[in-house]
């Protein structure tokens, strides 16, 4: 049983990986400004965001990529990346029906449906090939009571005023390296406007899906809910199998006005690259929510299975008064993949209060860290965080780290701290299989045990989708 | 004669490459309680285990019987779903885990395999809800994680709990009285006389007689250094009690001698 059930639980082939045979229109590999000046006219962006993008770019050539994360990879090339790929459009789209057939069978196969009559009951989706959106779905019924939802670009063309209000108010071109990146060259992404007093009637949800070869992702993603808003919003990811690996770079920002909430849920499954570490996704993202207004919650939810290296940190400012910020988070890591993954709490208004529920899972020769900073500014007064860090390794040869930053200003402050390590062992194995249950069964029902904490978080269709994919990225590890 | 359910026949097993059993026979037919006793490190938990199939015991001679089956050839998984149970002297903790979903996994995986009907929570609620009380055992151990933060005493009745809802065919209890006071252990011990059946056979694994004061032996034996040297009636629980182990050993030396 031990070692080599283990090893056949966690090797499970991975089901995205297949490449879409589509015309693409692609700008030459690359950067520099006439770039970037290609990209915004491609786009036929206003003169305002252009100007952002090349004041980005101008500072990300003064800035270096970071190298404190617990991770190793060989320097990245950025002149070896082709910054702009997208579908050709045989026509301009009237509909939905209108959407190329070799697009639409991918996303199929990949199980978003496009058609609204077959959509999953009560979402709306907007999905992302390569650089643009290709479509949206339920605009109609949401327009009716204010809720816009589109892709960036079309946000861009229609509601510039508020494009331009909150772009870049969160996550300031100047925050990073790979902030300052994305800036410069987001091609599309999702955008979503809950106007006041609106709770948005459906889950809102992003299918990001990269194709081409040699391009990286930079989307851009935009919510703002007004006073008394509420929406709850779900991103999936996957892309084929490449032998090299790929960029991605997004920018998330959210916004919360007085009263309002915005629940952020993500089931990241980007290429992860094969057993021995070839290939897979960098995943380089900034997602960042501001409770600008007094009693407003921002929530983050994320289930990472995917990626060669994941590098993200969802975070919230607690700017509001009497503001809550959430991060709930399941991290899991195989074969060489590499996770330095966690959350960012800053308290500056009074009776802020903020949970981390942080699970990481380490299987194979992966490495999983946890990074987070709580963070109390001095005129947080009775701010509250409670963090929970666990880890659970899946045989001898991964590992798992926590890293926690606790910065208080404010003495009236309350922050708790609790973490575990545990393994899924021999004995308990053992345990199981004398009780008549198999190694299979006895792994994917303690992963969930672990992970329960946070799969409850999870809009109850994809906290069942989360569940089969950890178990499908299991498969084969148990040993 | 009733049905003969465990043949074990010249079983030697080694952990790391330190041979523990050195030549076991073994006899167990349904209905009947037998008691393995000997002083520690004389190998009655490792032949607990290795009956169990844990994997880090290999057997290296002799063979087992169960039911007329080839026990070394089945994985420990069926093993468990052919009716062998192993009462753990150290229950493994489980956290993230409930109790109650646990127990409910293990029941349906043993009526899938006898061809019974699974229950689900709400019918197993009821289920488990009435064997509780048999043991003597808190109700809201069944929420908690799998033996998770349970005391010694909790861990036990929590073995005996599983005992009584997977009703196996051979139940090999290890030193079910460790870690157990002597109310605890009368509470456990009441449990298990009411698990006898003539269609059961149990092993009670321990190292001390006063667990035999509450559940009676049909037989004993003393296991020394890898083998059974003697085998008797309940009486012979109460000698140990009184003379030590030293004179069956010495007896044992003397007949291999002659």
């Amino acid at each position: 049983m031990s070692g080599a059930v283990l090893q056949h639980l966690v090797n499970q082939p991975y089901k995205h990986g297949f490449v879409t045979q589509i015309e693409a229109d692609v700008v030459p590999k690359g950067l520099n400004e006439d770039v970037i000046r290609l990209i915004s006219a491609k786009k036929n962006e206003p003169q305002w965001l252009l100007d952002f993008r090349l004041q980005a770019y101008r500072h990300w050539l003064t800035m270096q990529a970071p190298t404190w994360p617990n991770v190793k990879y060989p320097k990245i090339d950025f002149q070896d990346i082709i910054y702009y790929a997208a579908p050709k459009p045989k026509a301009k789209l009237g509909s939905m029906d209108e959407v190329d057939p070799e697009l639409r069978r991918t996303f199929e196969k990949l199980g978003v449906p496009l058609h609204e009559q077959k959509a999953l009951a009560g979402v709306a989706v907007d999905v992302i090939f390569d650089s643009v959106s290709v479509t949206t779905t339920y605009k109609q019924r949401l327009a009716e009571v204010g809720v816009i939802f589109c892709s960036f670009s079309e946000a861009v063309r229609d509601h510039p005023e508020l494009v331009r209000r909150y772009l870049g108010t969160v996550v300031p071109h100047t925050d990073n390296f790979y902030a300052a990146l994305n800036s410069a060259v987001f091609s599309d992404g999702s955008f979503c406007y809950i106007p006041k007093g609106v709770r948005c009637p459906m889950e809102l949800s992003t299918y990001f899906r990269i194709n081409t070869q040699e391009s990286g992702q930079f989307e851009r993603t935009l919510i703002v809910a007004e006073e008394g808003g509420y929406v709850s919003y779900l991103e999936g990811c996957t892309a084929p199998k490449f032998d090299t690996n790929q960029l991605h770079a997004a920018v998330v920002e959210l916004v919360a006005l007085d009263n309002a909430q915005i629940k952020y849920s993500t089931v990241q499954n980007w290429y992860a690259g094969d057993a021995n570490g070839v290939g897979g996704i960098y995943n380089f993202v900034t997602k960042r929510g501001l409770c600008k207004g007094a009693n407003s919650k921002i929530s983050w939810t994320q289930v990472e299975t995917g990626s060669a290296i994941t590098w993200k940190y969802p975070s919230c400012v607690l700017l509001g008064d009497n503001s809550v910020g959430e991060f709930y988070s399941v991290a899991l890591t195989n074969h060489h993949q590499q996770a330095d993954t966690g959350t960012k709490m800053v308290h500056i208004g009074r009776d802020t209060r903020s949970t981390i529920v942080s699970k990481g899972i380490s299987a194979g020769q992966s490495n999983n860290s946890y990074r987070g900073l709580v963070k109390i500014g001095p005129k947080a007064d009775n701010a509250r965080n409670y963090s929970q860090c666990d880890s659970l390794l899946i045989g001898e040869r991964c590992g798992a780290n926590t890293f926690p930053y606790i910065q208080v200003h404010n003495n009236t402050a309350k922050v708790e701290h609790e973490a575990s390590t545990s393994k899924i062992g021999e004995d308990q194995l053992f345990y199981f299989a004398q009780r008549g249950i198999g190694a299979e069964q006895a792994v994917s029902t303690i992963i969930n045990g672990f992970c329960r904490d946070v799969f409850t978080q999870l809009p109850m269709e994809f906290a069942v989708e989360a569940t089969k994919l950890l178990g499908l990225k299991l498969e084969g590890s148990v040993g | 004669m009733s049905h003969v359910l465990l043949k074990v026949q010249g079983l030697a097993a080694a952990v790391a490459g330190i041979e523990i059993l050195r030549g076991i026979d073994l006899t167990v037919r349904s209905g009947e309680v037998h008691a393995l006793m000997g002083p520690n490190g004389s190998g009655k938990s490792t032949l607990a285990k290795v009956l169990a199939g844990h994997p880090a015991y290999t057997v290296t001679r002799g063979q087992a019987l169960f039911d007329g089956q080839d026990l070394f050839a089945m994985q420990p998984e069926e093993r468990a779903r052919a009716g062998l149970f192993l009462g753990f002297q150290y229950p493994v903790e489980v956290p993230g885990v409930t109790n109650s979903t646990f127990l409910r996994m293990a029941y349906n995986t043993m009526q899938s395999a006898r061809g019974g009907e699974e229950l689900d929570p709400l019918e197993f609620d009821d289920f488990v809800q009435a064997k509780l009380e048999m043991v003597g055992m808190d109700p809201t151990l069944l929420e908690r994680s799998v033996n998770d933060g349970f005391s010694g005493g909790e861990k036990k009745r929590n073995e005996v709990l599983q005992m009584a809802l997977l009703e196996p065919r051979l139940a090999i209890l290890d030193e079910l009285d460790s870690g157990l006071d002597i109310d605890a252990l009368r509470i456990v011990a009441r449990g298990v006389n009411r698990l006898r059946g003539a269609d059961r056979a149990i092993v009670l694994v321990t190292h001390y007689q006063r667990l035999l004061n509450d559940i009676i032996p049909d037989y004993v034996h003393v296991i020394d250094d890898g083998r059974i040297i003697k085998t008797g009636g309940k009486e012979l629980a109460l000698e140990l009690e009184s003379r030590g182990y030293d004179w069956v050993s010495e007896e044992f030396r003397a007949r291999q001698a002659a």
